[in-house]
């Protein structure tokens, strides 16, 4: 029997056409592939009270990836960021977090939230193995507790016990020198309030021990009315006080002690006032607060900080904030990392990021490294100084010894159980 | 609990002093927000959950008027004026439609316009928080009576709260308007068979607890942070001191105010970490005790 040729195009011919055909369609496909934008997503806080913050690290963020875009992009892919407001609610920068890499296609996470949101966001990361980039949790426990380490989460932010191991240690020169022994404090009442007190004083009374604690005030988070707090503190007659109030909560409470002349009876360290957050908004900042700093464009005294700190505000008409310095950092670090990398994958950054040492503005010696054991940011500028009412509003930090607090935060490790 | 403080405080006039006044001012700021809830609350039968929004509108509006005019007497005026307008528009347009309705639906639109007002402050002002600044006349030593401090702005502030309540307090039971006002909180369809515009009267009444609240805001404006939102704890406290003096009684936001005040006051002192539980401590006795609040009034 013979086999007789139905009219048309043979099978041969068929298959030579869908593979000349797929040949066609498919290598652009490939090469658009090779050299399309990269999706980063970022959940932070765009409403509400922290609002503020939020923006400002958003605004930092868009700040650096325009120069990594025209730089080339991360390994050759433009970045586009996905950023999603989380109403600073955990439970909502998780679904959030979850929804940005399994629905938008975000091949990273920056995550812009405060600490109770990030362990949410962390665990999210945990769980679908996308690298993660902390932005803005200060609670040390988030990579000091290996409980929590995984390898392909990060935190490119200051830490509490950092903070605390400097400013116990600048308070406890000034203690001694004026023969402060009688303190008060004042913080509000969650957990970063009482643990970074906690370590405050910790690390006070190990350097001045004859410091006494003689009033302590725990005002409610967002509280309007410190009426009550201030006239606790002026009966108890402390020589010093310390707080950590940040924000508007710190702005009022300056408000209302000020007409008290409570500055003007004991020497006040407040960690947060160094932000311009705060620094612009007080109308009548009294002269001589002690604090930490948290972002000014004077520390560190680098032209290179100083020019950082003109271009957001020229771009923004406003002065960047903590989270803004620590959100630019973290994309700083990708741009590194995908060039050693030569890769934009999260797993091959994610090896690169471990011990990464990069040039940066905001480090103490123009450098700040990712450490690797516990994949957290160290080397930042960190000091402490006193306010004036106008700019440059801390005229003179007193730079912290890394050294001291590398060694102060290995003992305070071990004393947790951490190490 | 640090009860040897609160006796050392109470033994010692310099403390008392302090302490009093201390709680007189968070007392007297209280009433003003309070009274004006309780008063709408008295004639409309209303219970507007969007007061809060009225104390921001007027802390934002005197720093506005602060920062145009530099006249203090300005932005108060502002805060008082401006929260008027705005409370006589909100109760015309809005809350007059919801007045037969089930709780439930004015309880809905009372909380769509504290979310509205929330964003119309963000849109207007911005979301970051800001301060107006203590005027340069109060920015002066504290007063020493009797060893305990207290600052000059606060006495002002004292002072403004007991004028509004004593013009409030006698208007309502001294002239032909609290009259016609207290009548129609009775018998609305009564007062309305007479002649009177009764719609007019729940304006002017919602008009008047906005400027109440209002005025609270802009004297608050000079000590407390701006923020969109900032009303909702003062409302929260504002509802135990209606619940504590009685829903409709002025004398009793007074009361229920100034008892709020001092027990935070030296609260802190005694039960530092339960000062906020002790409010609501006292309320729950108060709800025990007497169900209507202090000066409340059984319903018929």
């Amino acid at each position: 029997m013979t086999r007789t040729r139905t009219p048309g195009i043979s099978r041969r011919s068929t298959l030579a056409l869908m593979g000349a055909g797929a040949m066609t369609f498919t290598a652009p496909w490939v090469a658009r592939a090779q050299a399309k934008t990269i999706k980063i997503g970022m959940p932070t806080i765009l409403s509400g009270r922290v609002a503020q913050l939020g923006t400002s690290s958003r605004n930092a963020v868009m700040l650096e990836v325009e120069k990594v875009n025209a730089a080339g992009g991360l390994a050759g892919r433009q970045i586009e960021m996905v950023v999603r407001d989380s109403k600073g609610q955990p439970q909502e920068a998780a679904r959030v977090a979850r929804e940005l890499v399994n629905t938008d296609g975000c091949e990273l996470l920056l995550d812009g939230e405060a600490s109770s949101g990030s362990f949410a966001v962390h665990e999210v990361a945990r769980d679908l193995g996308v690298l993660c980039i902390h932005t803005c949790s200060e609670a040390s426990s988030l990579t000091a507790d290996p409980k929590q380490h995984i390898p392909n989460a990060f935190r490119c932010v200051r830490q509490g016990i950092h903070d605390s191991i400097v400013g116990g240690s600048y308070a406890a020169a000034i203690s001694k020198a004026k023969g402060l022994k009688k303190w008060a404090t004042c913080s509000p009442d969650y957990a970063y309030g009482r643990d970074t007190t906690g370590e405050f004083t910790l690390y006070l009374k190990r350097f001045a021990p004859d410091v006494e604690i003689i009033s302590e005030s725990w005002p409610k988070l967002f509280q309007p009315d410190y009426t009550e707090v201030v006239t606790k503190i002026l009966q108890a007659k402390p020589q010093a006080l310390y707080s950590c109030l940040w924000g508007g909560d710190l702005t009022s409470y300056i408000d209302q002690a000020n007409i008290y002349a409570m500055f003007g009876q004991m020497e006040v360290f407040a960690v947060n006032m160094a932000d311009y957050t705060a620094l612009t908004v007080v109308k009548n900042l009294p002269k001589g607060i002690h604090s930490g700093n948290r972002y000014i464009k004077t520390f560190p005294t680098t032209p290179e900080n100083a020019a950082w700190g003109d271009a957001y505000k020229a771009k923004y008409n406003e002065y960047p904030t903590n989270w803004s310095w620590q959100n630019a950092t973290a994309v700083m670090f990708l741009a590194e990392a995908a060039k050693k990398a030569n890769s934009a994958d999260g797993k091959k950054l994610a090896e690169v990021l471990k011990g990464l040492t990069i040039k940066c503005p905001f480090g103490a010696d123009g450098t700040v490294t990712m450490r690797g054991d516990d994949h957290t940011l160290v080397g930042y500028a960190i000091g402490w100084g006193t306010t004036i009412p106008q700019e440059p509003y801390v005229p003179e930090v007193k730079a912290g010894d890394w050294k001291t607090i590398f060694e102060l935060e290995a003992e305070w490790k071990k004393s947790k159980g951490y190490t | 609990m640090d009860l040897d403080a609160l006796a050392g405080c109470l033994s010692s006039s310099a403390c008392l002093v302090t302490q009093t006044t201390s709680g007189l001012i968070i007392g007297m700021l209280l009433f003003l927000v309070a009274v004006g809830l309780t008063l709408i609350f008295g004639v409309l039968k209303v219970v507007n959950f969007s007061h809060g929004a009225f104390y921001m509108f007027g802390a934002y509006f005197a720093m506005t008027a602060y920062q145009l005019t530099g006249s203090f007497a300005l932005a108060m005026l502002a805060g008082a004026a401006g929260t008027a307008i705005l409370g006589l528009i909100f109760e015309r347009v809005f809350m007059s439609r919801v007045y037969g309705a089930d709780v439930l639906m004015q309880l809905l639109v009372c909380y769509a316009f504290v979310l509205i007002f929330d964003d119309v402050v963000r849109i207007i002002w911005g979301p970051e928080f800001k301060s107006m600044g203590m005027p340069s006349a109060f920015q002066v030593m504290p007063l020493f009576i009797a060893g305990g401090v207290v600052p000059p702005y606060y006495l002002l502030l004292i002072g403004v709260a007991l004028v509004a309540a004593i013009v409030l307090g006698a208007g309502l039971s001294r002239t032909r308007i609290g009259k016609v006002i207290r009548a129609a909180a009775h018998n609305p369809g009564m007062v309305s068979a007479l002649g009177i515009n009764t719609g007019l009267i729940y304006g002017g009444v919602f008009a008047l607890g906005g400027m109440l609240a209002g005025l609270a805001g802009a004297l608050a404006a000079p000590v407390r942070s701006l923020t969109p939102g900032m009303g909702f704890s003062v409302l929260i406290e504002s509802f135990i001191v209606t619940v504590i003096g009685g829903m409709g009684s002025i004398l009793g936001a007074l009361i229920g105010a100034l008892l709020l005040g001092l027990i935070r006051s030296f609260g802190s002192l005694g039960f530092p970490l339960f000062t906020e539980g002790l409010m609501y401590l006292f309320m729950v006795i108060v709800l025990v005790s007497k169900p209507t609040g202090l000066f409340g009034k059984e319903a018929a």
